[in-house]
């Protein structure tokens, strides 16, 4: 569904194919915060974590917490308070006590692939150092490189810049419109960069929460300018959901995916 | 009326170029609901490209007990974005409790420190309450500044806020 046709092709011609996202990729993944927007000296915000298909309801699984991080407005990373994961969704709270911007995210990385030993099918997970645990004589083998963002952000005062620094690994949205400074109607831009480059020609998907209660999903297909960026008009106040994802063959002959998510709130003014 | 020009008197004083003035009255209605706590608003005025050129009041719960009161102010969401959000709260002459239905008169100098001197120019005045379990209303009375002799303006909100009255003097 993800990958390009030709890069399987490529994959397949030197006996290694990008391993395709399989079913439960297509979930939509998110973080939903309690709030976005927020006064006063100090403030919590609770954190739902889940992977799903409406938006924003937790009716498939949670998202695992264990690559979670959270940037405060100063860059440095803070300790979430992690409620735990309950059947459809996880629970975390952050504590924002200084004034800023917080950039929570759930990142990560690997690499997985399949292969058969002795005609047996074996599952692989690990780092591109780990490759060579892979056995020589595996037949079959498909291995692919995948990074994955999901995120959010938060603002307790103004907003602040220095938690939307890009890591500039993986595909990554930098907010050239602040991502806590959004109105229904306004048009915001957003920059994607691969591995700190500009993505071209991005497909991105734009949708409005409460699916559930709509018969057309009302998704807004987009497509990133030369330098990465692309125009977010949402038409009423709400939680939206970002998506992108990109495929490419890898400077070897694995196979990479990146896939980026995240959920901006847009309020009524 | 003695009372206007005592004001006015004591005005001159201070800043003796002409200083103009500025009165506002803002109401707010009694509304029949089950749950009713006092609006938080704020009052403030705009130059001809949105930006705030003063601060005239924010009502909200200053002393809370145990609570702090300004988590709420972020529902003033036109305010907060334009001004609220960088400011360190509370603002001396600004930051006031809530108030209760009813008519409140308000009396501002130029030159004070709510309204700051105003270039000539287009201005707004805004009204935004929002009430706690409530809704939230934005009313706006657009001005010149300075005015040629006494000038009033009023507009209405429909829920939250009742009759805002603006008088303005030069």
């Amino acid at each position: 569904m993800f990958a390009k046709p030709s890069l399987i092709a490529i994959g397949l011609a030197v006996g290694l194919a990008a391993v395709l996202p399989g079913k439960a990729e297509a979930h939509r993944r998110w973080l939903l915060p309690s709030a976005t927007v927020l006064s006063g000296d100090s403030a919590t915000v609770s954190v739902d974590a889940a992977a799903s298909n409406e938006l924003f309801s937790f009716d498939h699984r949670p998202m695992p917490l264990n690559d979670l991080q959270v940037i405060g407005p100063d860059g440095q990373p803070l300790q979430p308070k992690i409620i735990g994961s309950g059947e459809h969704r996880s629970v975390f709270d952050v504590s924002l006590q200084q004034p800023g911007t917080y950039r929570l995210a759930i990142v990560n990385g690997g690499m997985m692939g399949f292969y058969e030993l002795n005609g047996e099918p074996r599952r692989w997970r690990g780092t591109r150092a780990q490759l060579n645990q892979i056995p020589p004589e595996a037949t079959n083998v498909r291995v692919s490189e995948n990074n994955g963002r999901t995120e959010t952000f938060v603002t307790l005062g103004a907003p602040t810049e220095t938690a939307l620094r890009p890591s500039g690994s993986g595909l990554e949205m930098i907010p050239v419109t602040h991502p806590n400074d959004l109105v229904a109607g306004e048009p915001a831009q957003m920059r994607f960069v691969i591995d700190g480059q500009p993505a071209a020609g991005l497909e991105v998907e734009f949708v409005e929460g409460g699916t559930r209660y709509r018969d057309e999903a009302g998704i807004q297909t987009l497509t990133t300018a030369a330098d990465g960026t692309v125009t977010l008009t949402a038409p009423e106040a709400g939680m939206y959901y970002i998506e992108a994802s990109h495929a490419e063959e890898g400077p070897s002959d694995i196979g990479r995916r990146a896939s980026y998510t995240a959920v901006l709130e847009f309020l009524p003014l | 009326m003695q009372k206007t020009l005592l004001f006015a008197a004591t005005g001159l004083i201070a800043t003796p170029a002409a200083a103009g003035e500025m009165q506002l009255n803002v109401e707010i209605p009694r509304l029949r609901v089950s749950e009713y706590h006092n609006p938080y608003v704020a009052l403030w005025i705009e130059d001809g490209s949105g930006k705030v050129v003063s601060n005239l009041g924010a009502w909200y719960d200053v002393d809370l007990k145990g609570e702090d009161g300004s988590k709420w102010l972020s529902d003033l969401r036109t305010w907060w974005r334009r001004s609220g959000r960088s400011l360190k709260m509370p603002v001396n002459g600004v930051s006031a409790p809530t108030k209760a239905p009813g008519q409140h008169p308000l009396r501002f100098t130029e030159g004070s420190r709510q309204l700051k001197k105003l270039a000539p120019g287009s201005y707004k005045l805004q009204v935004e309450a929002v009430r706690e379990v409530g809704g939230r209303e934005l009313v706006t009375i657009p001005f010149q500044w300075p005015p040629r002799g006494t000038q009033t303006a009023s507009a209405s909100g429909s829920k939250e806020l009742g009759d805002i009255r603006l008088t303005i003097k030069p």
